[in-house]
Protein backbone atom coordinates (compact mmCIF):
# COMPACT_ATOMS: atom_id res chain seq x y z
CA UNK A 1 0.00 0.00 0.00
CA UNK A 2 2.03 3.53 -1.42
CA UNK A 3 1.83 5.98 1.42
CA UNK A 4 2.16 9.30 -0.78
CA UNK A 5 0.67 9.08 -4.54
CA UNK A 6 0.97 12.32 -7.12
CA UNK A 7 -1.31 12.93 -9.55
CA UNK A 8 -0.07 14.80 -13.17
CA UNK A 9 1.19 15.09 -16.63
CA UNK A 10 3.10 11.86 -17.17
CA UNK A 11 6.43 13.29 -17.85
CA UNK A 12 6.46 16.07 -14.95
CA UNK A 13 5.49 13.43 -12.10
CA UNK A 14 7.26 10.15 -13.36
CA UNK A 15 10.37 11.45 -11.83
CA UNK A 16 8.52 10.91 -8.25
CA UNK A 17 9.13 6.89 -8.96
CA UNK A 18 12.61 7.12 -8.06
CA UNK A 19 12.14 8.74 -4.70
CA UNK A 20 9.19 6.34 -3.97
CA UNK A 21 6.49 7.66 -4.72
CA UNK A 22 3.50 5.83 -6.23
CA UNK A 23 3.21 7.77 -9.59
CA UNK A 24 -0.50 8.04 -11.66
CA UNK A 25 -0.17 9.63 -14.67
CA UNK A 26 -2.93 11.73 -15.97
CA UNK A 27 -3.29 13.96 -18.42
CA UNK A 28 -6.53 15.58 -18.33
CA UNK A 29 -9.42 16.17 -15.11
CA UNK A 30 -11.23 13.78 -16.60
CA UNK A 31 -8.32 11.21 -16.03
CA UNK A 32 -7.59 12.22 -12.82
CA UNK A 33 -11.16 12.05 -11.06
CA UNK A 34 -11.55 8.23 -10.41
CA UNK A 35 -7.96 8.58 -9.44
CA UNK A 36 -8.93 11.05 -7.01
CA UNK A 37 -12.13 9.14 -5.86
CA UNK A 38 -9.61 5.63 -5.42
CA UNK A 39 -6.88 7.34 -3.59
CA UNK A 40 -8.93 9.13 -1.13
CA UNK A 41 -10.54 6.13 0.15
CA UNK A 42 -10.36 4.84 3.93
CA UNK A 43 -6.67 4.10 4.50
CA UNK A 44 -7.60 0.48 4.86
CA UNK A 45 -8.93 -0.02 1.22
CA UNK A 46 -6.40 1.43 -0.52
CA UNK A 47 -6.41 4.95 0.26
CA UNK A 48 -3.36 7.25 0.51
CA UNK A 49 -1.99 9.64 3.39
CA UNK A 50 -0.47 12.31 1.53
CA UNK A 51 -1.50 12.76 -2.35
CA UNK A 52 0.21 15.65 -4.81
CA UNK A 53 -1.45 16.49 -7.48
CA UNK A 54 -0.96 18.72 -10.22
CA UNK A 55 -1.63 22.74 -9.73
CA UNK A 56 -3.42 22.48 -12.91
CA UNK A 57 -5.43 19.39 -12.65
CA UNK A 58 -6.00 20.15 -8.95
CA UNK A 59 -7.65 23.28 -10.13
CA UNK A 60 -10.33 21.33 -12.78
CA UNK A 61 -11.28 18.33 -9.87
CA UNK A 62 -11.45 20.96 -7.65
CA UNK A 63 -15.03 20.07 -6.89
CA UNK A 64 -14.11 16.48 -6.31
CA UNK A 65 -11.05 17.22 -4.03
CA UNK A 66 -13.43 19.21 -2.10
CA UNK A 67 -16.02 16.62 -1.60
CA UNK A 68 -12.74 15.34 0.61
CA UNK A 69 -11.72 17.98 2.40
CA UNK A 70 -13.30 17.52 5.59
CA UNK A 71 -11.61 14.62 6.34
CA UNK A 72 -8.18 14.46 8.33
CA UNK A 73 -6.83 12.15 5.41
CA UNK A 74 -5.74 11.97 3.28
CA UNK A 75 -4.10 15.39 2.47
CA UNK A 76 -4.70 16.77 -0.95
CA UNK A 77 -1.79 19.29 -1.70
CA UNK A 78 -1.38 21.10 -5.49
CA UNK A 79 2.17 21.46 -6.39
CA UNK A 80 3.54 23.36 -9.25
CA UNK A 81 3.59 21.73 -12.48
CA UNK A 82 6.28 21.32 -14.98
CA UNK A 83 5.24 24.83 -16.82
CA UNK A 84 5.91 26.21 -13.11
CA UNK A 85 3.50 27.80 -10.09
CA UNK A 86 0.40 29.15 -11.56
CA UNK A 87 -0.33 30.10 -8.35
CA UNK A 88 -3.59 28.11 -6.72
CA UNK A 89 -1.32 26.76 -4.17
CA UNK A 90 -0.62 30.36 -2.88
CA UNK A 91 -3.89 31.07 -3.58
CA UNK A 92 -5.23 28.64 -1.12
CA UNK A 93 -3.08 30.04 1.81
CA UNK A 94 -4.65 33.24 1.38
CA UNK A 95 -7.94 31.93 1.33
CA UNK A 96 -7.59 30.34 4.33
CA UNK A 97 -5.75 33.55 5.98
CA UNK A 98 -8.88 35.63 4.76
CA UNK A 99 -11.20 32.54 6.06
CA UNK A 100 -9.69 32.78 9.74
CA UNK A 101 -8.38 36.25 10.44
CA UNK A 102 -10.47 37.94 8.08
CA UNK A 103 -7.21 39.92 6.79
CA UNK A 104 -4.24 39.90 5.03
CA UNK A 105 -1.41 39.16 7.06
CA UNK A 106 1.53 37.89 4.80
CA UNK A 107 0.69 39.29 1.58
CA UNK A 108 0.10 42.78 2.30
CA UNK A 109 3.28 43.89 1.42
CA UNK A 110 3.20 42.91 -2.42
CA UNK A 111 0.51 44.44 -2.99
CA UNK B 1 -42.88 42.87 21.64
CA UNK B 2 -41.42 40.14 22.84
CA UNK B 3 -43.37 36.69 22.44
CA UNK B 4 -42.88 35.38 25.94
CA UNK B 5 -45.29 34.71 28.70
CA UNK B 6 -44.73 37.37 31.78
CA UNK B 7 -44.26 34.94 34.48
CA UNK B 8 -42.19 34.42 37.09
CA UNK B 9 -41.19 30.97 36.25
CA UNK B 10 -40.48 32.26 32.91
CA UNK B 11 -38.12 34.91 34.15
CA UNK B 12 -35.81 32.22 36.39
CA UNK B 13 -35.78 29.86 33.55
CA UNK B 14 -34.85 32.96 31.08
CA UNK B 15 -31.71 33.86 33.48
CA UNK B 16 -30.63 30.99 33.97
CA UNK B 17 -30.74 30.68 30.17
CA UNK B 18 -28.59 34.06 29.91
CA UNK B 19 -26.49 33.18 32.27
CA UNK B 20 -25.23 29.50 30.71
CA UNK B 21 -25.24 31.53 26.81
CA UNK B 22 -22.41 34.15 28.71
CA UNK B 23 -20.62 31.55 30.32
CA UNK B 24 -20.61 29.63 26.59
CA UNK B 25 -19.89 32.62 24.68
CA UNK B 26 -16.66 33.90 27.29
CA UNK B 27 -15.29 29.58 26.63
CA UNK B 28 -15.93 30.02 22.55
CA UNK B 29 -14.28 33.30 22.57
CA UNK B 30 -10.87 31.78 24.41
CA UNK B 31 -11.02 29.41 22.31
CA UNK B 32 -11.20 31.42 19.26
CA UNK B 33 -8.46 33.36 20.20
CA UNK B 34 -5.68 30.32 20.90
CA UNK B 35 -6.51 28.72 17.50
CA UNK B 36 -6.23 32.40 15.64
CA UNK B 37 -2.91 32.24 17.74
CA UNK B 38 -1.58 29.01 16.82
CA UNK B 39 -3.68 29.35 12.87
CA UNK B 40 -1.10 32.56 13.04
CA UNK B 41 1.87 30.71 13.47
CA UNK B 42 1.20 27.83 11.24
CA UNK B 43 0.25 29.96 8.24
CA UNK B 44 3.81 31.59 8.16
CA UNK B 45 5.47 28.39 8.52
CA UNK B 46 3.27 27.22 5.63
CA UNK B 47 3.79 30.07 3.45
CA UNK B 48 7.53 29.75 3.45
CA UNK B 49 6.95 26.28 2.96
CA UNK B 50 5.65 26.97 0.14
CA UNK B 51 7.45 29.58 -1.06
CA UNK B 52 10.43 26.84 -1.15
CA UNK B 53 8.93 23.85 -2.87
CA UNK B 54 7.66 25.96 -5.64
CA UNK B 55 10.75 27.45 -6.39
CA UNK B 56 12.65 23.88 -6.28
CA UNK B 57 10.38 21.87 -7.51
CA UNK B 58 10.06 23.63 -10.84
CA UNK B 59 13.89 23.11 -11.10
CA UNK B 60 13.31 19.29 -10.23
CA UNK B 61 10.64 18.91 -12.73
CA UNK B 62 12.02 20.91 -15.19
CA UNK B 63 14.84 18.33 -14.96
CA UNK B 64 13.13 15.76 -15.48
CA UNK B 65 11.18 16.99 -18.42
CA UNK B 66 14.33 17.61 -19.88
CA UNK B 67 16.05 14.25 -19.72
CA UNK B 68 12.55 12.77 -20.77
CA UNK B 69 13.30 15.12 -23.95
CA UNK B 70 16.67 13.35 -25.05
CA UNK B 71 16.00 9.50 -23.48
CA UNK B 72 13.88 7.47 -25.64
CA UNK B 73 10.48 6.83 -23.16
CA UNK B 74 11.52 3.25 -22.50
CA UNK B 75 14.66 3.72 -21.23
CA UNK B 76 13.55 6.61 -19.12
CA UNK B 77 10.63 4.50 -17.19
CA UNK B 78 13.13 1.78 -17.15
CA UNK B 79 15.49 4.08 -15.14
CA UNK B 80 13.23 4.98 -12.62
CA UNK B 81 11.16 1.68 -12.50
CA UNK B 82 13.24 0.64 -9.09
CA UNK B 83 13.03 3.37 -6.75
CA UNK B 84 16.58 3.03 -5.00
CA UNK B 85 14.40 4.01 -1.39
CA UNK B 86 11.76 2.71 -0.25
CA UNK B 87 9.87 6.18 1.39
CA UNK B 88 7.27 5.07 4.16
CA UNK B 89 5.11 7.68 5.77
CA UNK B 90 3.35 6.94 9.20
CA UNK B 91 0.58 8.66 9.26
CA UNK B 92 -1.65 9.88 12.36
CA UNK B 93 -3.87 12.09 13.39
CA UNK B 94 -3.16 14.80 16.51
CA UNK B 95 -5.32 16.82 18.18
CA UNK B 96 -4.97 21.29 17.81
CA UNK B 97 -8.03 22.24 20.10
CA UNK B 98 -10.06 19.51 19.28
CA UNK B 99 -9.44 19.87 15.15
CA UNK B 100 -8.11 16.46 14.11
CA UNK B 101 -4.80 17.40 12.02
CA UNK B 102 -2.77 14.84 10.08
CA UNK B 103 1.01 14.03 11.60
CA UNK B 104 3.02 12.69 8.89
CA UNK B 105 6.53 11.43 9.78
CA UNK B 106 8.55 10.08 6.75
CA UNK B 107 10.44 7.38 7.37
CA UNK B 108 13.43 7.10 4.57
CA UNK B 109 14.95 3.52 4.41
CA UNK B 110 18.87 3.19 4.74
CA UNK B 111 20.17 3.73 1.28
CA UNK B 112 23.74 4.03 -0.21
CA UNK B 113 23.19 7.46 -1.76
CA UNK B 114 23.47 5.80 -5.40
CA UNK B 115 20.96 6.01 -7.96
CA UNK B 116 18.62 3.74 -9.20
CA UNK B 117 19.87 3.04 -12.13
CA UNK B 118 23.22 2.87 -14.51
CA UNK B 119 24.66 6.00 -16.15
CA UNK B 120 25.18 4.26 -19.30
CA UNK B 121 21.35 5.58 -20.71
CA UNK B 122 20.63 7.89 -19.01
CA UNK B 123 21.09 11.75 -19.17
CA UNK B 124 23.21 13.70 -16.52
CA UNK B 125 19.88 16.06 -15.83
CA UNK B 126 18.01 13.23 -14.39
CA UNK B 127 20.93 12.22 -11.61
CA UNK B 128 20.30 16.10 -10.39
CA UNK B 129 16.89 16.08 -10.85
CA UNK B 130 16.23 12.84 -8.97
CA UNK B 131 19.11 14.27 -6.03
CA UNK B 132 17.15 17.29 -5.73
CA UNK B 133 14.15 15.62 -5.57
CA UNK B 134 15.14 13.56 -2.81
CA UNK B 135 16.51 16.46 -0.95
CA UNK B 136 13.19 18.17 -1.31
CA UNK B 137 11.04 15.29 0.06
CA UNK B 138 10.75 16.09 3.96
CA UNK B 139 10.03 19.90 2.86
CA UNK B 140 6.99 18.37 0.88
CA UNK B 141 5.96 15.82 3.78
CA UNK B 142 6.12 19.10 5.70
CA UNK B 143 4.37 20.87 3.46
CA UNK B 144 0.88 18.46 3.46
CA UNK B 145 1.26 18.44 6.69
CA UNK B 146 1.08 22.06 7.68
CA UNK B 147 -1.38 23.03 4.90
CA UNK B 148 -3.76 20.49 5.61
CA UNK B 149 -3.42 22.02 9.38
CA UNK B 150 -4.11 25.06 8.15
CA UNK B 151 -7.49 24.46 5.94
CA UNK B 152 -9.00 22.61 8.67
CA UNK B 153 -8.28 25.04 11.73
CA UNK B 154 -9.68 27.63 9.07
CA UNK B 155 -12.46 25.89 8.77
CA UNK B 156 -13.32 25.22 12.68
CA UNK B 157 -12.29 28.79 13.34
CA UNK B 158 -14.73 29.77 10.87
CA UNK B 159 -17.38 27.80 12.68
CA UNK B 160 -16.18 28.93 15.79
CA UNK B 161 -16.31 32.87 14.74
CA UNK B 162 -20.03 32.05 13.61
CA UNK B 163 -21.17 30.77 16.84
CA UNK B 164 -19.82 33.24 18.94
CA UNK B 165 -21.02 36.21 16.73
CA UNK B 166 -24.78 34.40 16.89
CA UNK B 167 -23.79 34.43 20.97
CA UNK B 168 -23.11 38.04 21.55
CA UNK B 169 -25.47 39.75 18.90
CA UNK B 170 -28.35 37.48 18.93
CA UNK B 171 -28.83 35.09 21.74
CA UNK B 172 -27.93 37.21 24.64
CA UNK B 173 -29.31 40.41 23.85
CA UNK B 174 -32.77 39.01 22.74
CA UNK B 175 -32.72 37.10 26.45
CA UNK B 176 -31.58 40.65 27.88
CA UNK B 177 -34.72 42.27 26.17
CA UNK B 178 -37.26 39.22 27.58
CA UNK B 179 -35.81 39.70 30.84
CA UNK B 180 -36.24 43.17 30.41
CA UNK B 181 -39.40 42.92 29.19
CA UNK B 182 -41.03 40.30 31.86
CA UNK B 183 -39.17 42.64 34.77
CA UNK B 184 -41.61 45.59 34.15
CA UNK B 185 -44.61 43.50 33.29
CA UNK B 186 -44.28 41.56 36.42
CA UNK B 187 -43.30 45.20 37.69
CA UNK B 188 -46.81 46.96 36.16
CA UNK B 189 -48.70 43.96 37.88
CA UNK B 190 -47.57 44.63 41.52
CA UNK B 191 -48.14 48.64 40.65
CA UNK B 192 -51.38 48.23 39.93
CA UNK B 193 -52.25 45.70 42.60
CA UNK B 194 -51.27 48.15 45.36
CA UNK B 195 -53.50 50.64 43.68
CA UNK B 196 -56.25 48.64 43.42
CA UNK B 197 -55.56 47.65 47.10
CA UNK B 198 -55.67 51.31 48.32
CA UNK B 199 -58.29 52.68 46.15
CA UNK B 200 -60.65 49.69 47.93
CA UNK B 201 -59.37 50.60 51.39
CA UNK B 202 -60.82 54.24 50.77
CA UNK B 203 -64.05 53.04 49.57
CA UNK B 204 -64.24 50.63 52.46
CA UNK B 205 -63.17 53.55 55.06
CA UNK B 206 -65.79 55.64 53.47
CA UNK B 207 -68.94 53.36 53.82
CA UNK B 208 -67.93 52.91 57.26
Amino acid sequence: MPDIAIIGARDAVIGFKAVGVAVYPAETPAEARPLIHQLCQERSTGGVAVLFVTEELYQASAETINTYKDNPLPAIIPIPGSQGSVGIGMAIIRANMEKAIGADILFGERR
Amino acid sequence: MPNVTPTRMELTRLKRRLRTAERGHKLLKDKRDEMVRRFVLLIRRNKELRDEVEARLEEAMSGFVLSRAVMSLPAFEEALLLPSRQTQLKASTQSIMSVSVPKFQLEVSEDSGALPYGFLTTSGDLDQAVALLTLLMPTLIELAEIEKTCTRLADEIEKIRRRVNALEYVMIPEMQADIRYITMKLDENERGNLTRLMKMKDIIAERV
